[in-house]
């Protein structure tokens, strides 16, 4: 499609975060490594999982000026003026509920940090709150969609906004909801100038944001199994960088110095990671195709990947929508020594003879079978007594009433006297349970945007 | 088995000893990838790591549909399935509710491996003493 007669030079996108909560000093050395390649360079974070949004807008009911990533200036204070003198870009959805108060932080620590202020979009259009929207929510998800309890409903929005704001000369781009990959196709987009119906090079940067996305699940976190999956230097793994090409097709690689690796299997386990069809990987840009993907080793902790293909991007969003359903919780208790098992899964049955009726509740016995098996209890069942000795009970519940999800934690606590011998540790939580639901809505009722900071 | 000329150095092993994997999830739907640590373990894995025998590992979590897809250059599977979360990460009971750890589940898989292809099986192997 380009029509330059030389290449486009490299574009370099950085990913220093795959979660909220991720290490806060993951983006120093990535910037070095984007700084000393000379090219052009973004940094990117992803704090944004499904369930983060919806918390976040709870914090933003008690907290007008809240609802943002709370570790945004943790995440940006080690970076930011060396970003800005650098000319690498910062695109993030730190936004989360309150885009534009995430901005107006990032103006504040610019401020702090003695800098000069940088030119910030704020990428709007994510939350459906707009009646039409409602009704279009209420029309597709049905008597489920329940408004009194309604917290928040957000589409995936796409690049287009985000490469917009670049193009317009923003510095540091704050989204809310987009979708991960999105995060990369915008800057590809605006710096390889590809059309918007381009579908094979979307979908080749859409694969390279999807192999950002989640940080060190490409570099070799979330990966090492002792003996099977050695990965060197964990403590300090070192978050990826994407080389995107003027195709699209992209070599990871991560900082020099830095922990973990980049080699065919890490890249391969994170290609397929909640992918689902791999010949329809369904974003707002592009519905990518990676059933023919090629990946080679080209160099120490550099895998070239290849072979994606692309087709028409969607009609339709994907939405969100969360809602306060209910109240859920959860006890555990200890039992060490001999006959612990039998002491602990006692334990069990007292709480089932006291509960019943309840609500449904599950019973884990940690240290013995706590995560393969089903709430019903089916797999717990097949699992006979084999006298560990160091067993640590769960039971968790949710209930439509906070009392009757309190029932459970008061008599989790109650088994300290009236329990089997020797339990300690007590612990029991209780919150309110967020629900999800899904759908499509039509693209052209969602209506993004940006607008820079002042 | 049929009298194959390694039949006498076939064995049966944990399908992690072949392949290693990753799950992810979206709402009560999970993904699995089953990826070959050698090329010639492919076809093995084709041919024994089907979409009913990982229905059968999951047989407690009530599948309503697996699905198997390949992708023959990358030696790799990807199981999707359906409505094994217990309702998924914001529904789920389970300590684990976005069923993170069901890799491993898949990983237990027991798979038997020809005589010939023994010396690829990654890691020690857990009734090796010297392991």
């Amino acid at each position: 499609m380009s029509k330059m007669t030389t290449p486009a030079p490299l574009l370099r996108v950085g990913c220093a975060a795959g979660f909220s909560g991720d290490r806060v000093d993951a983006a120093g050395p990535v910037v070095d490594a984007l700084l000393a390649s000379g090219g052009p360079a973004v940094l990117t974070f992803e704090t944004l999982a499904e369930r983060t949004l919806a918390l976040a807008q709870l914090a933003r009911r008690t907290d007008p000026d809240a609802g943002y990533e709370p570790l945004l200036a943790d995440l940006l204070r080690p970076v930011l003026a060396r970003c800005l003198e650098g000319g690498v870009r910062i695109v993030s959805n730190f936004g989360a509920a309150n885009p534009a108060g995430a901005a107006r932080r990032i103006r504040a620590l610019a401020a702090e940090l003695g800098v000069r202020t940088p030119r910030i979009a704020v990428v709007h259009g994510d939350a459906l709150d707009r009646p039409e929207q409602r009704a279009l929510l209420r029309a597709a998800i049905g008597a489920a969609f329940d408004e009194t309890r309604l917290v928040c409903a957000n589409a995936y929005l796409g690049a287009e906004a985000i490469a917009d704001a670049l193009r317009a000369g923003a510095e540091i781009v704050v989204t809310g909801r987009v979708s991960d990959p999105s995060l990369t196709v915008g800057p590809a987009l605006a710096h390889f100038g590809w059309a918007p119906d381009d579908w094979d090079r979307i979908a080749r940067a859409t694969m390279a944001g999807h192999l950002l996305e989640c940080g060190t699940q490409v570099t070799g976190g979330y990966y090492a199994d002792p003996g099977y999956k050695d990965v060197p230097g964990m403590a300090t793994l070192g978050f990826p960088i994407a080389e995107i090409d003027a195709n699209g097709d992209c070599v990871i690689t991560k900082p020099a110095g830095t922990g973990g690796l980049v080699d065919e299997h890490t890249v391969k386990e994170q290609i397929l990671y909640e992918v689902h069809d791999p010949s329809a990987y369904l974003t707002p840009d592009v519905v990518a195709d990676i059933v023919d993907a090629r990946v080679a080793q080209v160099g120490p902790d550099r895998v070239r990947l290849s072979g994606v293909r692309g087709h028409a991007r969607p009609a339709t969003l994907k939405v969100n929508v969360f809602s306060e359903q209910g109240w859920f919780a959860e006890g555990e208790i200890s039992y060490a020594g001999a006959r612990a098992e039998a002491r602990a899964r006692l334990a069990a049955e007292v709480l089932r003879t006291r509960l019943a009726g309840n609500g449904p509740m599950r019973v884990d016995l940690i240290g013995v079978t706590s995560l393969f098996g089903d709430d019903a209890g089916r797999w717990l069942e097949t699992v006979p007594d084999g006298g560990a000795r160091d067993v640590r009970l769960r039971v968790s519940t949710v209930h439509a009433e906070r009392a009757g999800a309190e029932r459970l934690t008061r008599e989790l606590t109650a088994l300290y006297c009236c329990g089997p011998a020797g339990g300690g540790g007590v612990r029991t939580g209780l919150r309110q349970r967020l629900s999800t639901q899904s759908c499509l809505i039509p693209r052209d009722a969602v209506r993004a945007g940006f607008e820079m900071l002042d | 088995m049929p009298h194959g000329r390694h039949r006498a150095h076939d064995q049966v092993v944990p399908l992690h000893r072949i392949a290693h994997g990753r799950t992810g999830d979206k709402g009560n739907r999970s993904n699995i990838s089953v990826i070959a640590w050698h090329p010639d373990f492919w076809p093995l894995l084709v041919e024994q790591v089907t979409e009913a025998a990982v229905a059968r590992q999951f047989a407690h979590r009530r599948p309503t549909r697996v699905v198997r897809h390949l992708l023959p250059n990358l030696h790799a599977m990807n199981f999707v399935l359906d409505d094994v979360l217990d309702g998924g990460v914001n529904d789920a009971l389970n300590l684990d509710s976005h069923g993170k750890s069901l890799s491993f589940l898949l990983l237990d898989l027991p798979v038997r491996v020809p005589g010939a292809l023994v010396r690829h099986l990654a890691g020690p192997g857990e009734d090796d003493p010297e392991g």
